[in-house]
């Protein structure tokens, strides 16, 4: 079949995925949505097969049955608090993808250029129109790849763009690689998850950019495939050094940072390769990840560049010393404040997660519902360690997700709340964020919890949360600590209802 | 050490400071509880519940005070008791030092500690140990329904068959702790309640139970800010007085019972229901004054009696509330002096250590080592944190309005041009430059990324997890170059390009699933 059929396919498969993005804008169309990205992808991996000038068929089909036994695997296995590993994971994949096709790129680059001589003409030349490229006599092109046809095609201003976009895919497909990676072990608990960086912190970055830069050019100047694979490894160590100096808790403004990466790495080979699908998807990715990156650093009241050089800012001055004293209460003193209650709103945070406490939460919530409590949830946008994480969680434990309400929508309903529950979350509901103009977090949007009638805080001890703040929401008078594991205290508390 | 309660000598004293569960706790700090015989009848509580809780039961009160080290009593102790007292015996009551200084030189000649209980400094920390609020918290619970005893009517209005019934209205003077009980009570049976303090920032306290804030307009800077004066009111201007008088008046003809709860510390009570005020009101209506031990706050409040004014107004001006609810009110203020002791128990071995570096227990202290130590230094801690100069939000005019949105909507079109600008400038220079080749794919781009904008904004925010994980899977389109490349001649780029497959494919399919498995749980209720 003719290259018109591909092309045609390909506009297909990018108004299906368009549709699969924004189906996701309700939880019923997002349904649906998977499976136009679904059919999406298998139009374009088919179309690609039977297009022009693809050979080893079989073996491309025995590559992609292997990968769908391992990613099924990868899929049905994980269990739901998971996730942002699993995700980080597979950015990791993508961007790896990425550096290979860039430096096959290149490699067919040279090999274009290795026939021309063969055959002493010159590469890139352009006919007498002033810019289209003279090519190949006819039989030698013929005995090339598709791909490789397409560059022999290119004149020298062509064959130039070509190789700025194939290394800016093989640098961000690199960088996406060793960051995602990092990302991955940092939230799977195998790497250390405060933020580190090597002596010469953000200044070792730059050098390293700079390094790129030049190499770049060098490769631009016909230095040789060397400088790209030097490129290659400064751009590994720029992954590396740059996650590894974020902390923990800004892992949900890194992972859809990556992922926004692994598009723009998509889009660039997608123009190295003159691939319009390629484009039309990598710049999809790319965007999305950016508004989530957007959306969760709004969240957080800080700029974007200041997450990714990692810490919190410094502060202007002494913090307010909080006053009082943490209040213990039992599961007896919870369950009878949740009993007489009314109207309750849960605040899960990431030690819901690392508990696994979400199906208690939920059992909890069902007891409390079937009373005929109303009983919501307060889902902060940064709550856990990926956009939505809480989200997922519930959902896994069948809250129904019509009582999870955002921050915004919430917010204004605390002070006519009977009680709030505090699981596992900390600098989400510090009230220092609106009191204390120089805590850290300072202008922070906040769940106000503490308008609430009474507050319960499931938390394993009296430390303080990710960013080293006292929360002075623990001593206020209406906080009463629940002390233990989150899991435990629930279960622990269950039977009391009643 | 020992630990003992006597009977309450006064009359009408149904109160006991020690109770079977709070000696319980008292015996886990350990110490021994002795107890009077009698001590908690009237209370409800029987000499065998006392013993089943270890405690040792003793015939008279001499032998109680001989016995015992420590003495926890409920009123200050009369002048016989005083007598009793020894070289070193620690003595915890309410003692009001202020006003008994007799009572504390005497106490002192002994040689006695004493620790005042209601001289507990009001901060957060101390709050367990409060006796006064937990008594204030029952006084105005029992005042409402002592008003609700002698109003004929009911509180809450009703339709029925044989009638329509008002609802009653109540009017709650001074928001303390009292006056907040009382006015969580009377809105729980159903009156219209409605409540007044010198401090406006209670106000939002007082809405919170449900009442409405008889809100007076008077100039910002006259008004106090509590927090000055430990959380209690301080007396006010005049002039504000007298403004506040005049609404009192305004009131009186519409409201069936008054719960005045206003007291000064240090002073006597303040004078808010006049005689004339008492006239307006209509016949069968109630006035309980919480403020009668002080003077009242009615003009006609008799201490310890009920009246009834001419006009048919009953006015009550009982001052033993708490001891009207014995039961309830000893077991708080037991679990008060339980709280007391073990701020002086810190190793919990059953011996005290009078830290008088503590500031709550410096503060509650009267007499030790045979000084008077009343009044204490003020506490380290501000009691309260100061009140925040109040923002002002205006209401703005529909006008202002208008011309708010008007000024958002010019700068978002200016944002919007601006970017559209130097957006359309950046693919311009580039166009200038790039071959027509690469333009074709350029335009694609930024078309996609505009796609991608406007579509991602509309996804949901509890979708985000899954939005990732779809743009996961759809990223390893780059699949599609792998597998352009794989049917190359050159045997390293078909090897790359066979990993670049089969790493791509791991992600499609995986990605996919995973989104699948997650939005399948997503469900309603």
């Amino acid at each position: 079949m003719d290259f018109g059929f591909t092309i045609a396919a390909y506009a297909v498969a990018a108004v299906l995925f368009i549709l699969s993005l924004g189906g996701l804008s309700g939880q019923e169309s997002a349904k649906r949505a998977v499976w136009y990205g679904i059919a999406g992808m298998a139009i374009a991996v088919v179309a690609t097969m039977v297009g022009p000038g693809q050979g080893l068929w079989l073996a491309s089909i025995v590559l992609i049955a292997l990968g769908a036994a391992v990613g099924y695997q990868l899929a049905t296995k994980v269990q739901m608090t998971q996730m942002p590993e699993l995700v980080a994971i597979m950015h990791s994949l993508v961007g790896l993808a990425a550096v290979f096709v860039g430096f096959n790129a290149d490699i067919m680059i040279n090999t274009v250029a290795g026939i021309y001589e063969a055959n002493s003409l010159v590469f890139g030349a352009v006919g007498p129109d002033g810019y289209t490229a003279i090519g190949l006599p006819k039989e030698i092109s013929d005995g090339l790849s598709s791909f490789g046809q397409l560059i022999a095609k290119k004149s020298n201003v062509e064959i130039n763009i070509l190789k700025v976009e194939l290394v800016l895919g093989i640098w961000i497909g690199a960088v996406t690689f060793t960051g995602s990676v990092i990302a991955y072990g940092k939230l799977a608990g195998k790497v250390d998850t405060s933020a580190k960086q090597l002596p010469g912190g953000h200044m070792l970055n730059a050098a390293a950019a700079l390094g790129s830069l030049l190499l770049a050019a060098m490769y631009l100047g016909d230095s040789g495939s060397w400088t790209l694979v030097l490129l290659t490894l400064l751009a590994l160590f720029i992954g590396y050094h740059l996650i590894m100096g974020i902390g923990g808790a800004d892992m949900p403004v890194v992972v859809s940072m990556l992922n926004s990466y692994s598009g723009w790495a998509a889009a660039a080979i997608g123009f190295s390769l003159g691939n319009d699908l390629l484009i039309v998807v990598g710049a999809l990715v790319g965007s999305s990840g950016a508004i989530l990156s957007y959306i969760m650093c709004k969240a957080m009241n800080r700029s974007f560049i200041s997450v990714i050089l990692g810490g919190f800012g410094g502060t202007s001055g002494p913090q307010m010393a909080v006053e009082g004293e943490q209040v213990a209460i039992d599961a007896e003193g919870v369950a009878v404040a949740l009993n007489e209650a009314e109207s309750i709103i849960i605040i899960p945070g990431y030690g819901m997660a690392v508990a696994q406490a979400q199906q208690s939460v939920s059992e909890l919530v069902r007891k409390l519902r079937a009373k005929g409590k109303t009983v919501r949830f307060a889902i902060h946008p940064v709550a856990g360690r990926l956009p939505g994480h809480m989200n997922v969680l519930l959902a896994e434990a069948k809250v129904p997700y019509d009582i999870v309400l955002e921050m915004d929508e919430i917010n204004d309903d605390f002070p006519d709340t009977d009680v709030a529950i505090v699981i596992g979350s900390n600098d989400i509901v510090n009230p220092a964020a609106q009191e204390d103009p120089n805590s850290p977090i300072a202008g922070m949007p906040v769940l106000e919890c503490w308008k609430a009638k009474q507050v319960f805080v499931s938390k394993r001890g009296q430390g303080t949360g990710y960013s080293g703040i006292e929360n002075p929401l623990f001593f206020k008078e209406n906080t009463r600590m629940f002390y233990g594991d989150a899991k435990a205290s629930l279960d622990n508390l269950l039977p009391k209802i009643d | 050490m020992k630990i003992g309660t006597p009977k309450e000598v006064f009359e009408t004293e149904a109160r006991v400071a020690m109770t079977p569960d709070s000696a319980w706790q008292l015996q886990k700090l350990g110490y021994d509880c002795v107890i009077e015989a009698g001590a908690g009848a009237r209370a409800g509580f029987t000499d065998a519940a006392y013993k089943e809780a270890g405690v040792e039961v003793v015939k008279t009160a001499a032998a109680l005070w001989k016995a015992a080290e420590i003495v926890a009593k409920v009123r200050p102790p009369s002048d016989a008791e005083i007598k009793r007292l020894t070289k070193g015996k620690l003595l915890i009551s309410f003692f009001y030092p202020g006003q008994n200084e007799k009572l504390m030189e005497a106490a002192n000649k002994k040689g006695a500690h004493v620790i005042a209980m209601d001289m507990v400094p009001r901060i957060s920390r101390a709050q367990k140990m409060d006796a006064l609020s937990s008594m204030a918290n029952i006084a105005g619970y029992r005042a409402v329904i002592e008003a609700g005893n002698n109003f004929g009517r009911f509180f809450t209005g009703q339709v029925t068959a044989a009638g329509k019934v008002p609802p009653a209205k109540v009017l709650v003077v001074g928001a303390g702790v009292a006056g907040l009980a009382a006015i969580g009570t009377s809105t729980s049976l159903g009156a219209i309640t409605y409540a007044f303090d010198v401090r406006p920032e209670v106000a939002e306290q007082i809405e919170s139970m449900g009442a409405e804030f008889v809100f007076l307009e008077f100039e910002e800077s006259e008004l106090q800010d509590g927090a000055a004066t430990g959380g209690y009111a301080a007396p006010s201007s005049p002039e504000f007085q007298a403004k506040q008088l005049e609404k009192f008046r305004e009131l009186a003809p519409d409201i069936d019972i008054v719960i005045t709860t206003a007291l000064i510390p240090g002073r006597p009570a303040p004078k808010l229901w006049t005689k004339d005020m008492v006239e307006m009101m209509k016949p069968g209506s109630v006035v309980v004054d919480l403020a009668a031990e002080r003077g009242g706050n009615c003009d006609l409040t008799v201490m310890d009696e009920k009246i009834v004014s001419d006009n048919g107004v009953t006015i009550i001006g009982y001052t033993d509330f708490p001891s009207r609810m014995a039961a309830q009110s000893s077991t708080l203020y037991s679990t008060n002096i339980r709280h007391m002791m073990t701020d002086l128990t810190p190793e919990k071995d059953g011996k005290v250590v009078h830290n008088m570096e503590d500031d709550v227990i410096r503060g509650a202290t009267a007499t030790f080592e045979g000084e008077i130590t009343f009044p204490p230094p003020p506490p380290k801690v501000a009691a309260i944190a100061a009140q925040k100069p109040k923002e002002k939000s205006k209401e703005l005019t529909p006008e202002e309005v208008r011309a708010q949105e008007v000024t958002a909507f010019k700068a978002q079109t200016k944002q919007q041009v601006t970017l559209l600008a130097i957006g359309a400038a950046l693919v311009l220079s580039v166009g200038l430059v790039a071959p027509a080749s690469f333009m074709q794919h350029f335009i694609v781009f930024v078309l996609s990324v505009f796609i991608g904008f406007q579509v991602i904004w509309n996804v949901a925010h509890s979708l985000h997890t899954p939005l990732m994980a779809v743009t996961n899977a759809i990223s390893s389109i780059i699949i599609l170059g792998a597998l352009i490349q794989i049917g190359s001649s050159s045997v390293l780029i078909t090897i790359l390009a066979a990993a670049g497959v089969f790493m791509a494919s791991v992600n499609i399919f995986g990605g996919f699933l995973v989104t699948r498995r997650m939005l399948a749980m997503f469900q309603k209720s």
